[in-house]
């Protein structure tokens, strides 16, 4: 009685939950394998089943290998350099500071901005010759360049701007740990003699461990998520070395109407997410948070 | 961290440290400032005695339908919020009070759109609102994002949290099911709520790549594919009216912030302990 009571209920209640996410979730990640095995439809020819063809086209694509290769220096340097300063404005914030609330405000607005204005703040001071970036670096006899146009300086730029932004964020996570740390542990520490580096490698870090593992996985997620200072201020230029995988999803499915080839890429890009959340079932969940 | 083992100097040392990098980090946004509140000659030129002006901004105001896209991004916000919280409330309400067989199975697959967020499926979401005929319209930009996973599990994991003898009582007072839901369970998980309320208000504000893909009139673009249509074309031409476009386009969110910061700041955190 109570067994079927409870479906009749629950089934109502994640009624719309349930059909919002089919469509919206699991119908397009079924319907892009799918189409990843078609060609585009074009005009009055109707797409065709062509097996793993756009995988073979994707693998001989450079364009996809750059955009591969972008991603991954992109996720590997702003993801280790904005924990690191995260890591560092928590435990500067949390120490008995003048003007603590002032110091963590400066470090989180960036966060709350959109990426568009970032985007559009950051393309004025990178603007050469007179944009504040390009500024200071004529101090140093390297000014006016066009650090968002030369090959070599344009990812970079981009990744600049996502540590500016990601950095107070995952402070936050930092600093709500940092505070459930028993005091009593840190006196130990303390009356031990454990000098401050001591503490922090120690007893601090490790304390950390869950909350650290928690951002780069949510790190990892934004590294290949989020694009929209891409579409801002480079449109993948020059040469392609600011394309990254979601930027070139985009471009090959809205700038080109290459649904067939856009689902192919979505696909790679569904099993890079696949690996992370596997990896975070398999492992972090064993050791860390939820529950 | 208590002060015990530090002594004075380093004190000193961390708290220069610490605003060095605080003036770091706010002089983008201070110099965006200057220069929309500054005529254009002084766009790039620190010089104490400039005039201020509210120019800049007047002409922004007159040359793009912000007006239109505030009230459109103000519509979309509060269509998801409102959205987002019944049925992601229903949802975990399901998941705690009335189990069956295979609702873990059910929640397992609702935490897959943890990892995969609508946006990266947005090729195919745009075929499909494409075909449901919802392309350029609000209710299209929101509907990928009204069943959030976020907002079931951060919901679940409160009501699980809630004694079952308050569920109890209420029951045995003749409560019916509805009535527990709106009387005893969303009342405790209020904070919960406020939390999970201005994460997603300040990610739909912010959100961009997939209103970009669908909007393609006055009428629908949010504000901040309105602010990159504007500054798509101003660009390179004058600098002091795209930032004073940007700030513009930040100032309800800021300012909210601002008034708002402790409670931003414990959501942020909260949201994210879970």
């Amino acid at each position: 009685m109570k067994a079927s009571r409870n479906a009749l209920y629950g089934g109502l209640l994640l009624l719309p939950a349930a059909v919002l996410l089919w469509t919206f979730t699991y119908q397009p990640i079924l319907g892009t394998i799918v189409d990843s095995l078609f060609s585009t439809a074009r005009g009055k020819r109707p797409a065709v089943f062509v097996g793993l063809d756009q995988y073979q086209r994707m693998i001989d694509d450079p364009v996809f290998w750059k955009a591969m290769g972008n991603n991954l220096v992109y996720a590997l340097t702003t993801i280790p350099l904005s924990m690191a300063l995260a890591l560092m404005m928590a435990l500067l914030v949390n120490s008995h500071l003048r003007g603590q609330a002032a110091v963590r405000m400066a470090y989180f607005t960036p966060t709350i901005l959109p990426m568009v204005a970032v985007a559009n703040i950051w393309l004025f001071f990178y603007a050469p010759d007179y944009g504040l970036v390009d500024r200071f670096l004529q101090i140093f006899g390297w000014g006016g360049q066009n650090l968002l146009g030369m090959p070599d300086t344009a990812l970079g730029a981009l990744i600049v701007i996502t540590i500016w932004k990601e950095a107070g964020f995952f402070m936050i996570f930092y600093l709500a740990a940092l505070q459930q740390i028993s005091p009593t542990l840190l006196e130990a520490a303390g009356l031990e003699g454990a000098s401050y580096w001591q503490t922090l490698r120690r007893v601090i870090l490790p304390l950390l461990m869950p909350t650290t593992l928690f951002i780069s996985i949510n790190a990892v997620i934004g590294a290949f998520r989020l694009v929209d200072h891409v579409v801002v201020m480079t449109k993948g230029a020059p040469d392609n070395a600011t394309t990254l995988l979601l930027f070139y999803i985009y471009q090959t499915g809205f700038g080109y109407w290459d649904t067939g080839y856009a689902a192919a890429l979505t696909v790679v890009l569904l099993l890079i997410l696949a690996l992370i959340a596997l990896f975070q079932f398999g492992y972090v969940d064993k050791k860390v948070h939820y529950r | 961290m208590s002060a015990d083992f530090r002594s004075t100097p380093v004190i000193a040392l961390t708290t220069v440290g610490a605003w060095l990098l605080a003036v770091l980090w706010v002089l983008p946004l201070l110099y965006g400032f200057w220069t929309a509140f500054h005529p254009a000659e002084f766009a790039a030129r620190f010089d104490l005695s400039a005039p201020w002006t509210l120019d800049n901004f007047r002409r922004v105001w007159d040359a793009a339908p912000f007006s239109r896209y505030f009230l459109n991004t103000f519509f979309l916000v509060s269509l998801i919020l409102v959205c987002q919280f019944v049925i992601c409330t229903m949802a975990a309400y399901a998941f705690v009070c009335f189990p069956f067989r295979g609702s873990e199975i059910l929640f397992m697959l609702v935490l897959v759109q943890l990892m995969i967020m609508p946006e990266v499926l947005l090729v195919e979401n745009y075929r499909t609102l494409s075909r449901i005929g919802l392309l350029d319209t609000t209710l299209g930009i929101a509907l990928p994002y009204l069943a959030s996973a976020f907002g079931i599990f951060l919901f679940r994991q409160t009501f699980k949290s809630i004694p079952k003898e308050l569920e109890e009582a209420a029951r045995l007072e003749g409560a019916n099911a509805l009535q527990i839901l709106l009387r005893v369970f969303v009342p405790v998980a209020k904070p919960t709520y406020i939390a999970y309320g201005l994460v997603t208000v300040s990610y739909h504000w912010n959100n961009f790549l997939w209103p970009l893909v669908v909007t393609n009139s006055v009428e629908t673009r949010p504000i901040t594919v309105g602010l990159q249509v504007f500054a798509t074309v101003e660009q390179g031409v004058d600098w002091s009216l795209v930032t004073a476009a940007t700030l513009l386009s930040v100032t309800p969110l800021l300012v909210a912030f601002l008034l708002f910061q402790r409670q931003f700041v414990q959501s942020f955190m909260r949201a994210g302990i879970r």
